[in-house]
Parts: structure tokens; sequence; C-alpha cells
């Protein structure tokens, strides 16, 4: 005996369909009775278009109903909605992790494909971290906050600000594109990569604000500090990016943002830093956590990192590095007036952050398993402009 | 002109989709060894007309199209496949509230399709007509043409005539039983407005040919598609189907009732003969 499907009075212009739909997914054949007036004009009609059989019964508001051809028979699951599969399908496309996705569906052109490549186990972690840790730049920061230090200190201040912001709009366009080349299958590194490019949007928008609190125009942009920056833009492997963008990048800049956390005269610079240097060390800590696990996974990986810094560093040896403009700047920043004893202290910190970016970069370094020696000599080869 | 052994299948361009249906049958047919072509017409009597001709080997005919090839070349018109969905059709009347029968439309206005629609207008027609209310002098006809010459393929002569009757400019509407679900879930038509009267099922579309043309690999190809085929199911799709069938010839009498009492395709007829 069929399966019997009462729709009692419910027409299918009414959403008896529904009821049908369900039982012909468990049933190859069911029987289906109504009352509805129009059930005999609309089931035969709605059975036709998708190609079930229908047989009348003897009895007045029966019929047989036989599942038609399958949409979903050559379908397959885009992996498991628990964990990441080793290789995501290009014909998967945009599908949810773990949809039953219908055959003959559009492949994408998405490279990033391979987990070894991309994921890292943090990625959920850090993402939920980074959602709960956005900040609002109109409230977070004291915008209102009392400016006494001298005329030129703040022009150093927006000399740094400008060179932040151009930075960070590397920082925010470098991972975007891997962005659009990763498949969405590793969903949560997706959502970090767009929340990391959402964080540096904001440090742009604060930095740029900072710039003109007290003044209308912007800073110095050097041809050596872009060429620097063009390399990470260039760069077409996603590990070698990552790597130089985010572990020695912006390891290096974690640094320099507690400098200006601890030496900036005023509490809005103070605070600005403070905050970006947080997100920041999220985007270091996904890319310190993604390439530990790919070079376990792929010893190899090891030296084609080391010659990428390698490379760089030729790449950029006829290149000034750091402008003057902001190394200078640093200091009477960090020295907070002209006077000779305060401008040996502003000398001295700068000094002590560019060794405390060396030791940041030597320890992280050594956690993706390359020796003390090799540390000290890859980190003295990172580009003088700190990302 | 056929050359060699390319088939040529003739298809009337009723919507802007019919171009990606028929390059995607070529694309199809092409991979599987067959050299496919297809000519498009603006109507189905310049298609027919062109099949007598023997300009095209196959033609996608409606069914008053396959009532004109047959009555034109008499004995040689062959219906070698259709879809499933040209299989026991019905076209159902639906009237304002308070008319619950054919005859309590004596004297009324009557919407259908356009004039040469067999599913909105001849079959529906004749039905009235076999029911003792002879259009024009028991019922008044309102014709909604759209695209005339496309035998009704295009779905706004029937959507015109269902708007006509909710808004009392006709006391009855003539659809296809399909259209009926369409029109309510496209919120145009109210439940008030009931079913009073459904014909007997029909068939629609068929391909058509004339005499012994080497249609067999065609025809083989065509009943092998599947629908669980990923790269064959969006064309079925596109052309409304989930499988083709073998064609038949006895769903068609309706339709060759009206046509003879409507005198449809006689003028046509007499010219071409």
């Amino acid at each position: 005996m069929p399966q019997v499907v009462d729709l009692g009075d419910l027409a299918l212009d009414e959403g008896a369909h529904l009821l049908i739909k369900r039982a012909l997914a468990v049933h190859e054949q069911i029987e289906v009775r109504g009352t509805a007036p129009t059930l005999g004009v609309d089931l035969p009609a709605w059975c036709r278009a998708r190609g079930l059989r229908i047989n009348i019964a003897f009895l007045p508001g029966v019929y047989i109903l036989h599942r038609g051809p399958g949409r979903w028979d050559k379908a397959e699951r885009a992996g498991s909605a628990d964990a990441p599969s080793a290789h995501a399908e290009a014909r998967w496309g945009l599908a949810a992790r773990g949809a039953l996705v219908e055959a003959g569906a559009p492949t994408l052109d998405l490279p990033l494909a391979d987990r070894s490549a991309v994921w890292a186990d943090e990625a959920a972690r850090l993402y939920a971290q980074a959602s709960a840790a956005q900040w609002d730049p109109a409230t977070a920061i004291p915008w209102d906050a009392p400016v006494t230090h001298p005329p030129e200190v703040e022009d150093a201040i927006v000399q740094v600000m400008t060179y932040l912001i151009e930075n960070e709009t590397a920082a925010l366009l470098v991972p975007a594109r891997f962005l659009a080349r990763l498949h969405p299958h590793f969903r949560e590194v997706m959502q970090l990569l767009a929340i990391q490019a959402a964080d540096e949007a904001r440090h742009i928008e604060v930095f740029t604000r900072r710039a003109r609190l007290r003044r209308t125009e912007l800073g110095l942009s050097t041809a050596g500090g872009q060429a620097s920056l063009a390399t990470l833009f260039d760069e077409p492997d996603f590990a070698i990016a990552s790597f130089l963008l985010s572990v020695l990048g912006e390891g290096s800049f974690l640094s320099l943002l507690w400098f200006l956390h601890e030496h900036a005269p005023d509490a809005c610079t103070r605070e600005v830093a403070r905050l970006a240097a947080q997100d920041e060390a999220r985007h270091v800590a996904f890319g310190l956590a993604h390439l530990a696990r790919h070079v376990d996974e792929d010893p190899t990986l090891r030296e084609r990192l080391a010659a990428s810094i390698e490379r760089r560093h030729s790449a950029l040896a006829h290149t000034a590095g750091l402008n003057e403009e902001v190394f200078d700047a640093l200091i009477l920043l960090a020295a907070g007036s002209w006077e000779p004893a305060a401008l040996r202290r502003g000398h001295a910190a700068v000094v002590e952050l560019q060794k405390d970016m060396d030791e940041g970069r030597r320890s992280r370094l050594s956690r993706l398993g390359f020796d003390a020696a090799q540390a000290a000599a890859l980190s003295q080869l990172h580009t003088r402009n700190f990302m | 002109m056929t050359t060699g052994k390319e088939i040529v299948l003739g298809a009337v361009a009723y919507d802007a989709k019919v171009v990606p249906i028929w390059e995607g049958f070529r694309a199809y047919f092409g991979a599987r060894g067959l050299a496919f072509d297809y000519v498009l017409y603006s109507n189905y009597e310049r298609q027919v007309e062109a099949h007598l001709r023997k300009e095209i080997d196959v033609a996608w005919n409606s069914p008053l199209a396959w009532i004109e090839s047959d009555r034109a070349a008499p004995g040689r018109a062959r219906a070698i496949a259709m879809r499933d969905t040209d299989c026991d059709l019905t076209s159902v009347v639906i009237a304002r509230p308070g008319i619950t029968s054919l005859e309590d439309l004596r004297g009324k206005r009557i919407g259908v399709g356009a004039g040469d629609s067999p599913q909105a207008t001849l079959i529906p027609l004749l039905a009235f007509a076999e029911a003792g209310l002879e259009p024009g002098r028991d019922i008044e006809v309102v014709r909604h043409d759209v695209l005339v010459g496309k035998h009704g393929d295009h779905v706004g002569g029937e959507r015109d005539a269902v708007k006509a009757l909710v808004a009392g400019t006709v006391d009855a509407a003539c659809v296809i039983d399909g259209n009926r679900l369409a029109f309510t879930r496209e919120g145009i038509l109210p439940a008030s407005h009931a079913v009073i009267f459904q014909t007997p099922p029909y068939d629609h579309c068929n391909f058509t040919v004339l005499g012994d043309a080497p249609i067999g690999k065609f025809q083989e190809l065509l009943l092998a598609m599947s629908y669980t085929d990923p790269q064959v199911r969006p064309l079925l799709d596109m052309e409304g189907l989930k499988a083709w069938r073998p064609g038949r010839t006895s769903g068609y009498a309706q339709l060759e009732r009206a046509v003879d009492r409507f005198k449809t395709i006689d003028a046509w007829l007499a010219r071409v003969r």
C-alpha cells in the first residue's frame, strides 16, 4: 500500500505541494487524497511540469503519484560541515560547506583550494575574537583630548600617520586579493581575511582622521617605501605573501604601534596606536598559525620562505628603505620637544624600537622552524621599510 | 539547404530563450557525432511552408502546425518525438463568481488567448460549440492576441484574458490547466474565480518530419537525453520537460474538430496546396 497523503481541503495554490514533496522525498509512490475543488485541475498539471507520473484512482479525489527523474541523483556533498576537506572541488562553487550540491553547477576559478596551503585550526577562534573586538572609531578614540606638544612634533605625527596609512592600504589590499581567489569551502579563513580587511579599513580611517586633526595636508610618501610595498602586492603565492606581510611586516608593525602607544605625546595618538596594535596581533597570529601548519605538511616551504626574503632584499637593494623623514619623525615624536636631552631619549627609543622589531621577527621565524642563526640572518634582510 | 548528413531543424522564435535552447541542442548533437543546425522562424505558417519546400528536415511544431503539415502533405507527416509535458494537457474555463456552468455563460463575454492558440482559444471554444454555445452567436469571444502566428506559445495572451476576467470586462477566461495554478501563485487570479469546465486531455507540440527524412540518429539521441545528466538538464529545464517521448498523434482529435469547425486554416491551406 502506498503512503497516503491527506491534503484535506488544502489546495495546491495554498501550499499543499509541500506535503506532497515531503512524502515523495521518502516514498517512490504515494496516494494523495484531497477535497479542494481545484485539486483535479491543479494536481495533474503540477505533476506534469515536474515529470511525476500520476494515475487517477477510481475514487474521486484520490491520486497515485510516482516519483520522477531526480535532479539530485548525481548531487554530492561539498565536504563536511564540521571540518574542511583536504581539497575543495571547483564544482562545489559557492555552496555552503557540507551542502548537497546539484551536479552541473558552474565551476569557479578559485585556485586557493588546498587545505594545506590556507588552513589554520585557529581561524575560527581568531575570527570570533575579531568579531567581538570590533571597535567604533567615533567612540573608542578620545578625539577631543588636549594637544599641548609643539607644532613640529605635530608635523612628525602627521608624517608617521601618512606612512601608516600607506602601509595599511597594502595590508588591506594584499589579503583582499587572495580572499577573492580563496575557495569559500575554507569558510573560517575567508571570514578571517574579510574581517582583517575591515580592520585595515578602520585603521586607515583613524590614522587619516588623526593626521588631519590639526593639519589640512598629509606628509610624504617615498618611492622606496612604495617599492617595498609593491613587492608584497606582486607576490602571487599565498604562503609567501602571508609570510612577508603578516609574519614579518605586520609583526614589525606591532612593535611600531606599541612604540607609538608608549611614546606619543597625546592621548588620541596613543589610543589609535593601541587599538590598531590589538587588531594587528590577530593578523600576525593567523599568519603564523597557517604557515606553521603549512611548513609541517610541506618542509620544502621553509626554504621557499627564506628565498623569498632574500629575493625581496635584492629587489629592494637599490631603494632607500625607510625614508629618513619617517625615521626622524619617530625620533621627534618620541622626544616630544627640541631639547637635546629629549632628542637623545627619542633617538635611543627608536634604536630600541628597531632592536625590538628584530627580536620579534627572530622569535616568529623560530616558531616556523628556522634555527637561531637562520632567523637572525633572515631578520636582518627584512625590508628597512618595516612592512 | 541541407547538405550531406546534416540535420536542419526549424523552430519558432516565440521567446529570446529559443536561441540558447537550440544552441545547446546543437552542441549536444555535435558532441555525439550528429551534424545539426537550426533555423528560426517568426511564425509557424512560415516554418511549415519551409518544411514543405524541404528547406528543413524536422520541424518543432505546435499542435496546430502539426495539423497544418499533416493536411498540406497528407500521409507524409510523422510525429517522431514530443515532450513528456506535451502529453495529456487540459484547458479550463474559469468564471467570475456566480457562474457555475458553460450554459450560465450564454450571451456572455468569454476571454480567450491569441486567435491561433490551440489551448487558450481553439480547443476551449470547441467545447463551448459542442455544448451548444456557438462562438460569435451564443457567446461573445474576446481575443487577447499576443504574438499571433506563434500559436499561443507565449503565455501573455492567457495572462491578459485572466486579467480581463478579474477586471470584470469578460465573464470567463480560457487557459491551459497549469497556468491556472501559475496565475494564482502570481497573485493575479483570486480563489473566488472557480473552474467551471475542464476539457478532455489533448497533446501539444511534436517534432514533425515529412516522408522518410533521415532522422534516425536525431531521434535516437533525443530520446537518450536524461534529466539526471547535469550537462543535459539545463536544456531540458529551458525547454520545459523531464523526458522526450516517442511521438503520438492520438491527442490531436479535439483540435482537428476545432480547426474543421472554425475553418481556422482553410485559407492558408488553399494558398499552400
